[in-house]
């Protein structure tokens, strides 16, 4: 099978022995959205910044659409469209003009450049703000006109690198909808990077789990999902009870990965239904107060959890410290 | 032609983006304004010293001030460049197949159009005030051309400092250290043969000097041609050392991204 992108033992180590990453290897397939998954700091931007030729592996090989990335950087650019972390929007430019400019140094010209700007404009809703200076859009409005850039030439690969970090919910869900229907368009890849677990659920065919700089899983969501076997319980305790809450359920064979974090106690169980009546029987037996339960389908959360050994929060604090 | 066209394309966007601050095109030109009526009135006597050669310090300062004008304008040149680093634009440009050299050059250009404009509009204020320039127009499109590769070096060298310091705080402290004394080590204010002498020596490797001296001999009655194009050269020789410098640091910039 020929993949749209290709990362093979990727590694980069930056100066004062930062390695950002340790051999990563993914493969995305043509036409589909596949999603790097891991919290801040795992190696997922730099990532992107050598798959799209703005930095160059230490070792490892990277191929877009059949072309290595370090030997034919060029070839590549005219084949990718890159909405980077962050804006990349002339704020000085109106949208017009930054969309204009982001299609002549694609050398699309004259009439065609300027029709392909409106058209870009009206699919993305900037036509009414396409000749006001960009400085005076929302975070919203910006975001949308970075990736109405990235697509001007029509590219084969699409990198979203975070697409909806730092926008709020209501926009976010916007963003979501959009990208979702750019998978739809005519055979384009998408890799989207992000440290939203939802983000990733929703959008993506195919995930890989990046965790310090490595893949540690991969697969569709639902398999990452169902390999943790069963739905997760969570019980919320009325305070700490040490020892005797595990004690308690070691014994039911309804449950099991029996986990006690202060007063928060996780379980796994085939069927969360029925094991919940048990468990709190079990609890109830064992002098243990309980204040709720939830029983939930396994999250992208539990998943990190499993390979990583690290809750997503905890990593995230880490990364940030 | 690839390279050309990328290269006009950043041109005009920088262009564009000064058009639309107004404030800044006035500031730009107040300062000009006012060293050329105030110093121009403030110093009008200079001319009855002994050996100033000259009948008007007005017809004297106004070289001056247009080669100053162009040095001060353009040594902001790196702010933008920074300002785009920060904001990702430039990063934008480097995963897309636009030529590398366009996104400095279109900076350099911009400047020398920049510079150009600027010395149309300071001439036509020295001869509304009562200068004149017998070196004709021939003459002042010489003043012309040597400010703008004047503001052309000066344009690249910011770009280039733009790109190591990468803090528009560090340019701007650099900009202003060094923009005054190379001023007043030359002979914009003061004939040379009437500055003191180690400043005289000083004032023969600043390339500030070379243009105020070959563009105001361009102006005058009789234009000493063979000085006037080796002061050019020398410009010239250091717009290229500028512009290999600026090149070196954009792919050190390339290079740390």
């Amino acid at each position: 099978m020929e993949f749209a992108i290709e990362a093979e033992g990727l590694v980069k180590s930056y100066p004062k022995g930062v390695t950002a990453l340790d051999g990563l290897s993914f493969e995305v397939a043509p036409g589909s959205v596949f999603a790097l998954l891991g919290p801040n700091g795992a190696g997922k931007s730099t990532a992107v910044k050598i798959l799209t030729t703005l930095a160059t592996p230490d070792a490892g090989r990277a191929l877009v659409g059949r072309l290595d990335v370090v030997a034919n950087p060029d070839a590549v650019r005219r084949l990718i469209g890159v909405v980077s972390q962050g804006s990349s929007v002339d704020i000085q430019a109106t949208g017009r003009e930054n969309l204009r400019l982001q299609g002549q140094i694609h050398g699309i010209r004259g009439r065609a450049v300027e029709d392909r700007a409106q058209e870009l404009l009206e699919r993305f809703g900037l036509a009414d703000a396409a000749d006001r200076i960009a400085r005076g859009y929302s975070g919203g409005m910006q975001r949308r006109l970075d990736i109405a850039m990235a697509l001007v030439h029509d590219p084969a690969v699409l990198f979203l690198d975070e697409p909806t970090t730092g926008l709020d919910p209501e926009v976010r869900a916007d963003m979501w909808a959009e990208i979702g229907r750019l998978a739809d368009e005519k055979g384009k890849s998408v890799l989207l990077t992000t440290h939203y677990l939802e983000e990733a659920d929703q959008l993506a065919e195919r995930i890989a789990i990046v965790d310090r700089g490595k893949v540690v899983a991969k697969g569709t969501p639902d398999k990452l999902k169902r390999e943790l076997r069963g739905d997760a319980i969570h019980v919320d305790l009325e305070r700490e009870y040490n020892g005797t809450v595990s004690g308690a359920l070691a014994a039911l064979p309804a449950v099991r990965e029996v986990t006690v974090d202060g007063r928060t106690l996780r379980a796994r169980a085939d069927d969360g239904g029925r094991a919940v009546p048990v468990v709190l029987q079990a609890l109830e037996s064992a002098g243990v107060e309980v204040s709720s339960v939830r029983v939930a389908r396994p999250s992208l959360d539990d998943v990190y959890l499993k390979y990583t050994g690290r809750t997503f929060d905890a990593a995230e604090t880490e990364a940030t410290r | 032609m690839t390279l050309i066209r990328h290269t006009l394309y950043m041109t005009l966007r920088h262009l564009r983006e000064l058009w639309r601050q107004p404030w800044f095109v006035a500031v730009t030109l107040v300062q000009p304004v006012i060293w050329l009526l105030l110093f121009g009135a403030l110093f009008k006597k200079v001319i009855e010293i002994p050996g100033f050669h000259g009948h008007s310090y007005i017809a004297f300062l106004a070289p001056g001030v247009v080669v100053m004008t162009a040095m001060f304008s353009s040594a902001w040149s790196g702010m933008a460049l920074i300002e785009d680093i920060n904001r990702g634009v430039t990063a934008r440009f480097l995963v897309s197949p636009v030529r590398r050299e366009a996104l400095i050059a279109g900076r350099i250009l911009k400047e020398a159009v920049v510079v150009v404009i600027q010395s149309l509009i300071i001439v036509a204020l020295a001869l509304i005030v009562g200068a004149s320039f017998p070196g004709g127009v021939g003459g002042v499109a010489a003043l012309f051309a040597i400010s703008a590769l004047l503001g052309a070096t000066f344009g690249a060298l910011s770009n280039g400092f733009g790109l190591i310091m990468r803090q528009e705080e560090a340019l701007i402290g650099a900009v202003q250290f060094i923009v005054l004394p190379l001023t007043f080590l030359s002979a914009t204010f003061l004939a040379v043969n009437l500055i003191p002498g180690w400043m005289q020596h000083v004032a023969d490797f600043n390339p500030v000097n070379w243009a105020v001296v070959a563009g105001r001999s361009a102006v005058s009655a009789n234009a000493d041609w063979g000085l006037i194009a080796a002061r050019a050269g020398f410009l010239v020789a250091l717009l290229a050392l500028s512009v290999a410098f600026a090149t070196r640091a954009f792919q050190s910039y390339q290079r740390s991204v």
